[in-house]
């Protein structure tokens, strides 16, 4: 889309989370205002992991931090389990964040430096868990255990004392020790190297299948999205491009966004042949003043006189996969076409 | 126009056929109050004229070192440099501070990892550019701005004019790695560095930096480096490929070579363990257990055996040395290199015995990075 509309959200009884016309709006003073994120909506099954990508600056991470209502968005529902978030009020949104958890881009500075890692996993029971020290030690060993850290040896050390990759495990085990029903892992592996960033991966699925998590998961490397998401979502400046089932949308991307994300990967493979035309593509225009119609059209090859006028609105390709793209890649059945207003 | 760089033809044919740089036994160590920290342990490696050479390596592996060691910008009190680096017939590292500030810019030039902090936040672009080319070329003040504009359109910013005499912060990340290339290029290098050029960069500005890097390399007919943490990014774009390991080269070949039949285990493990957009989702990736070595105490004998699927007990004792491969140029340090009779069978062997590393690289256990490193009755 860089467009708006719901087509692609489904049922209100087999979500968990479902987000309609999520705004984040940042006043810059003058007057001026950064639309992040404009009017995006999306769904969540239980158990499900649907990853957000997009080029820095694209809104994925004040998405992620909009369900949370850090800070709350401008507008929009955001509705776990029936409830909807952005109506409660702080005290019972507060209570309401057990149940909501986030795992953070740097793993180290994520640590308080100063606190023993029993006492930053135990940390999330001191407020909302038995007030009994063993009873919570019980349950962080348990966590440890799980994410692959020894319990009786990371106890009394300090996070300094830690790897990157080891520091993430233990900001996993601090997510997950109140049982929340969703996590928002925010870039969790753009920090670690590749060989410890495919222990992470498959570590977040071992989690997932045991635990029944349900993740959105945040990033920028569409190889490590695609190979830990059921669903993606692509966000081009504010506004969701394109919603689809993973493996359906890397074989056959709808939206000539999601194309050239996909042509910039750099394959391992010297057998792959590069597209080596040189251009003056200048990346994200301003969020400040985002551009009319489709907000993709200033850098899009099939861009004319509707994408300038129109704001396309979500449609569907097939069974799981939609786009909202005036000119998609790939045919749209004129009877499955549905624009509102 | 002096940013004409070299060019093929001036060169005679020995020259054309030498290697631009030597590089022979270079060790980097730098003295800290933990002990010597052996960034760089002994790197042997040539690079022709006119082509690319990637090094390719985790975190600490060496490879900033290496590069920033051949250019002599390690200037810290605490750095012990030996070996011999020869460039053009001279050796770099005999040369005194004074005699390397001519050889910066004319003869070889780095572009870094951080568009952000290289450039100078309180100058215009304008006389970032023009400062070396006026000191280096002895031409006019009016001169060097013209060059500037000029160097500013070919790395494909749009309207130079107006660029000139913007500030850093006025411009995208990708536009300022676009004007470090061009500070680079100012004054017509010979050799290119290539530092992470393009790590902090979204997807599409890397592919636009590294299509341009490549385009300027074959017009200006540099020889160049790109040192890189990411497979991906030097696979299509190099000759030849170098990957490090704990300040070691653990294995270097031509780049088409490296990829059809790797040798040492860690460039196995590497490839690997990335997700790749081929694979189905949810696939499982074979992950490297442990983590990237202390370069204080590194490991004894290979210095990957702790975390390598194929270690045996020779791997803890002794130090493979660099071998050659029967196809030309490929080299690699490994005593049971994958795809060989004693390879397999040493796999074999770990499979058997339940070496977790093993397991984890067969993608049947889910690898920590606290798994010990010896093997059964080794």
């Amino acid at each position: 889309m860089a467009g708006s509309g719901k087509a692609h959200l489904r049922a209100k009884e087999e979500t968990l989370l479902r987000v309609e016309d999520l705004t984040v709006e940042f006043p810059v003073g003058r007057g001026k205002v950064v639309h992040a994120v404009s009017g995006i909506s999306f769904d969540i099954k239980r158990g499900e992991t649907l990853g957000l990508v997009g080029e820095s600056g694209c809104g994925k991470s004040t998405t992620g931090r909009g369900i949370l209502q850090l800070p709350r968005p401008t507008a929009g529902s955001v509705i776990l389990d029936g409830e909807n978030l952005a109506g409660l009020s702080n005290e019972a949104m507060r209570q309401k964040r057990t149940d909501l958890q986030m795992i953070f881009q740097d793993p180290v500075s994520s640590l308080n430096p100063r606190r023993t890692v029993g006492e930053v996993v135990a940390e999330p029971l001191e407020v909302w868990g038995p007030a009994n020290k063993d009873e919570q030690w019980a349950k962080v060993s348990v966590m440890l255990d799980a994410v692959g850290i020894d319990p009786d040896v990371a106890r009394y050390k300090h996070p300094h004392e830690f790897s990157g990759g080891q520091c993430q495990r233990i900001s996993i085990a601090r997510a997950l020790v109140l049982e929340p029903e969703l996590i928002i892992c925010d870039e969790p592996v753009s920090a670690l190297d590749v060989s410890v960033q495919a222990q992470i991966l498959n570590m977040l699925e071992d989690l997932k299948a045991e635990y029944g998590l349900t993740l959105v998961f945040i990033a920028h490397d569409l190889a490590v999205v695609k190979n830990i998401s059921d669903r993606v979502a692509v966000m081009y400046l504010g506004k969701m491009c394109e919603v689809s089932e993973s493996d359906e949308l890397y074989a056959h991307p709808a939206h000539p966004y999601t194309q050239l994300l996909l042509t910039s990967i750099p394959m391992p493979d010297p057998l792959v042949t590069i597209d080596r035309q040189l251009s003056e593509d200048e990346g994200l225009p301003s969020p400040i003043n985002p551009p009319s119609g489709c907000r993709f059209r200033t850098r899009c090859p099939f861009a004319d006189e509707i994408c300038e006028r129109v704001e396309p609105q979500m449609r569907r390709v097939n069974d799981d996969h939609f786009v909202a793209c005036h000119h998609p890649l790939v045919t749209i059945e004129e009877s499955e076409v549905t624009i509102s207003a | 126009m002096p940013t004409a760089g070299a060019d093929a033809t001036r060169l005679t044919k020995s020259q054309q056929t030498e290697p631009l740089l030597v590089v022979e036994g270079l060790k980097t160590h730098f003295a800290t109050p933990n002990g010597l920290v052996k960034a760089v342990d002994g790197v042997s490696l040539s690079v022709a004229r006119g082509k690319t050479l990637g090094v390719v390596g985790e975190s600490g592996s060496g490879k900033t070192v290496l590069s920033r060691s051949i250019m002599r910008l390690n200037t810290a009190g605490n750095v012990i440099t030996h070996g011999r680096v020869s460039y053009d017939g001279e050796d770099l590292l005999q040369e005194s501070p004074k005699e390397m500030r001519e050889i910066w810019g004319v003869e070889m030039a780095m572009v870094f990892q951080d568009p952000m902090t290289s450039l100078n936040p309180v100058v215009r672009v304008g006389r970032q550019m023009t400062e070396h080319i006026r000191h280096h070329l002895k031409v006019s003040k009016s001169e060097a701005a013209e060059t500037a504009i000029e160097l500013l359109r070919s790395v494909r910013i749009p309207e130079p004019e107006a660029r000139f005499s913007n500030y850093p912060h006025e411009m995208s990340g990708g536009m300022r790695q676009r004007v470090c290339i061009a500070i680079a290029l100012a004054c017509g290098p010979k050799m290119l560095f290539a530092d992470e050029p393009t790590t902090a960069l979204d997807v599409t500005v890397q592919h636009q930096i590294l299509n341009l890097l490549e385009q300027q390399q074959k017009d200006r007919f540099m020889t160049m480096i790109m040192v890189t943490h990411d497979l991906g990014v030097v696979a299509g774009r190099t000759d030849e490929i170098a990957v490090m390991y704990a300040g070691k080269i653990a294995e270097k070949a031509p780049t088409g070579e490296l990829f059809a039949d790797m040798r040492h285990p860690y460039t196995e493990s590497l490839l690997r363990s990335i997700p790749k957009i081929n694979q189905p989702k949810h696939t499982r990736l074979a992950a490297i257990s442990g983590r990237p070595p202390d370069l204080i105490n590194p490991p004894s004998g290979c210095a990957f055996s702790p975390r390598c699927p194929y270690a045996q007990p020779k791997c803890f004792e002794q130090t493979p040395p660099l071998t050659a491969a029967p196809a030309p140029g490929h080299q690699y340090a490994c005593w049971f290199p994958v795809g060989s009779p004693e390879g397999n069978q040493a796999w074999e062997t770990n499979m058997a015995a339940g070496r977790l590393q093993t397991l984890a690289a067969a993608g049947e256990l889910n690898a920590t990075e606290d798994i010990p490193a010896t093997i059964g009755g080794g």
